[in-house]
């Protein structure tokens, strides 16, 4: 099995914004707080459709950039996958209550905006990248699911790969019937040869069923189990440490990815 | 080098056109639509609809009560037919549950029981009926858990959602997985059906077809949306294997717009051009091409000069959207099989419905079917967000020997 570079990290949820801030939190220098997200702006996009995306759309692209801009690469060159167990349950939200109204009026910008793959395509227009991409979920799995869809497309290909993940909690009604308790958004941009300073090196692969790695702080547990993007955390908090590690992402009755990682 | 090719070890289609790779392939044969006027539950849309019959009576009980909707008893059905799941349980003594993939394309999954709960939501406090499981009807993933549990696999399990491109990007993953050795052998598929967000999502945006769809047609004013699902299994070619095999795969992103193709097919192009390249065959050696070919006037007009810029004007082509209607994240799986039909039975499909060729459009559009040796067939899927993949099957049995000038 051949390694993958960890070249550029993100990540954003609250009291964890941005890889530079959170470093310590990870290491645990510093003990964890959590606080409101700062507002993102999207600056990527051009102002006409910057005024049209979501809240999730955001998250996805801002992870992207600082992954992208920590590895200093051509975002061009870069495959994507954009891992989500739920999509923008935002713009869901809005396209079925429209449907309980007379006459159903489901606005076309909301409609052209709930496909899955809608931070892919605006991550494609913003960077002008044309190259492969993957919108995957698979419920709580979706982060190591997206991170064996990353690794099978760096490896197979020969190419450098950005790995978005990212869920928000949902509006109510939907809230009651998938309680996140914290948006969460992670990237890493991972490469099979090394071009730049790395984080670390992972290699990856599928196991059968086993327990997940947890966390021992319980506030940063708590987040890991709140948000399915969250399960990277304690992937997260080795590449932050530095050390070599042994992490399980795994949930009941989905797909158990063992990651070993060195510094 | 060409990509090591992967045998198409067994394979299914439930559509409009009926259960079952055989349903499938008459209808196509007699030229014999699955449109019919909408007719879905109370949508008031003025078009005509792929729908699969009998979805009512199908309803999932026992271990599988959770995942009850719409979408996940077409994908059910779907794979107990053509001996597909008897398959997949001899693999599975081959492989090990552990060692096959699944990887199902889905662009809504059971979003139709989201519809519901919001219909039936409490009318003072809003709140959702207690009985709504999103997790088994809803979420994407729904699609992937009901397939790999149905099958008893314990592998790698997906679903991708890319929109209508969804489950052709499925065979790309699954080579991948395999390529990786993060599995043995895949199953690989996808499932959509119909829901009130498409209808009215597309009849919002001006593409729902008021008439039957007309792909190529001069007179084209939309596409018709369908529902299906289809499953394949995939494990590594053995030499001289006489199975179909995947030849070739490519990926790309339009980098355009969200919903409008780029009007000169670039990425289009560019990943029908990847799939060759990843076969090693020129564009004079394919010898059918399945286009996506929804009928809407920019999408045709799009696809029309990618397959101009990579293919010139002779290789024939055909849209099969006029039979099954647009099945979205299940039209790569479907339209791969018909692909794979092609090469199994020497014959091509035409353009159901299209009466008068669009004068501005060049590709050797097939209005009816021909019955000629296909030995290479390549089978195109775009999507929302600008999201194309290109796949390319061929027969081993006619080595893709033929040469046209290109």
């Amino acid at each position: 099995m051949s390694a993958l570079f960890v070249e550029g990290v993100s990540i954003l949820a609250p009291g964890l914004i941005g890889w530079n801030a959170s470093r310590a939190v990870l290491t645990g220098e510093r003990p964890y707080h959590a606080a409101a997200l700062p507002p993102l702006a999207a600056n990527l996009l051009p102002a006409n459709e910057r005024r049209r995306v979501t809240a999730l759309v955001k998250l996805a692209l801002h992870l992207a950039q600082e992954a992208v801009a920590m590895a200093d690469c051509d975002p061009r060159t870069v495959c994507t996958v954009f891992a989500s167990s739920g999509g923008d349950s935002e713009v869901l939200d809005q396209i079925c209550a429209a449907l309980t109204l007379p006459d159903r009026p489901v606005s076309p910008t909301y409609f052209h905006q709930s496909v899955h793959n809608t931070p892919a395509g605006y991550w494609a227009i913003a960077t002008g990248c044309a190259r492969a991409s993957t919108s995957l979920s698979a419920y709580d799995g979706s982060v190591a699911a997206g991170l064996l869809e990353a690794a099978a497309l760096a490896l197979t290909e020969a190419t450098p790969v950005l790995l978005v993940a990212c869920d928000l909690p949902p509006p109510f009604p939907l809230l009651e019937h998938r309680p996140l308790t914290a948006p969460f958004g992670m990237a890493l941009l991972l490469n099979p040869t090394a071009t730049a300073p790395r984080l670390a090196t992972l290699q990856v692969r599928p196991v059968g069923h086993r327990a997940p790695t947890t966390l021992a702080d319980p506030d940063l547990e708590a987040l890991r189990r709140g948000n399915p993007a969250a399960r990277a955390l304690p992937l997260l908090q080795t590449i932050a440490c530095a050390t070599s590690g042994r992490i399980i992402l795994a949930d009941e009755g989905e797909i158990a990815v063992n990651v070993d990682i060195e510094p | 080098m060409a990509i090591k090719p992967v045998a198409i070890a067994a394979y299914t289609v439930t559509n409009a056109l009926g259960r079952g790779m055989t349903a499938s392939l008459a209808a196509l044969r007699q030229r014999a639509s699955g449109l019919r006027r909408c007719d879905f539950e109370d949508c008031a849309i003025d078009t005509w609809i792929g729908r699969v019959a009998g979805l009512e009576q199908e309803a999932l009980r026992g271990p599988f009560a959770a995942f009850d909707c719409r979408n996940n008893r077409l994908a059910r059905l779907a794979l107990e037919q053509d001996g597909f799941a008897a398959a997949v349980r001899d693999a599975r003594a081959r492989y090990g549950a552990e060692r096959i993939g699944v990887f199902v394309g889905s662009s809504t999954s059971g979003i139709r029981s989201t519809e519901i709960a919001y219909r039936d939501r409490d009318p003072a406090s809003g709140r959702l009926p207690a009985t709504f499981d999103y997790r088994h009807t809803h979420n994407l993933f729904s699609a992937a858990e009901l397939t790999r549990r149905w099958l008893d696999l314990h592998g790698v399990a997906f679903t991708i959602s890319t929109a209508c491109s969804s489950s052709a990007k499925a065979f790309a993953a699954a080579w991948r997985h395999l390529q990786a050795g993060f599995c043995d052998a895949a199953v690989v598929g996808g499932v959509d059906s119909l829901c009130l967000t498409i209808l009215y999502g597309f009849h919002a945006l001006g593409l729902a077809s008021s008439q039957m769809c007309r792909p190529w047609d001069a007179q084209r004013d939309g596409l018709n949306l369908g529902e299906g699902a289809g499953f394949a299994l995939l494990e590594w070619a053995k030499p001289g294997d006489d199975r179909a095999q995947l030849l070739g795969y490519g990926e790309s992103s339009d980098a355009w717009h969200m919903t409008a193709a780029h009007p000169e097919g670039v990425g289009a192009a560019q990943a029908m051009r990847d799939a060759l390249a990843r076969a090693e065959l020129n564009p004079g050696q394919v010898d059918y091409i399945n286009l996506h070919g929804t009928a809407t006037r920019l999408n045709d007009a799009a696809e029309d000069r990618a397959v101009l810029t990579v293919f010139g004007p002779d290789t024939p082509c055909s849209s099969t959207k006029g039979w099954t209607g647009h099945t979205l994240g299940a039209a790569g799986v479907t339209e791969a099989l018909f692909a794979i039909l092609s090469l199994e039975h020497g014959f091509m499909p035409g353009t159901l419905n299209t009466r008068q060729r669009d004068p501005a459009l060049g590709a050797g559009l097939l209005l009816d079917s021909q019955e000629r040796p296909v030995r290479v067939a390549l089978s195109n899927s775009f999507g929302f967000g600008g999201t194309n993949c290109c796949l390319l099957f061929g027969h081993p049995h006619a080595a893709a020997t033929r040469s046209r000038p290109s």
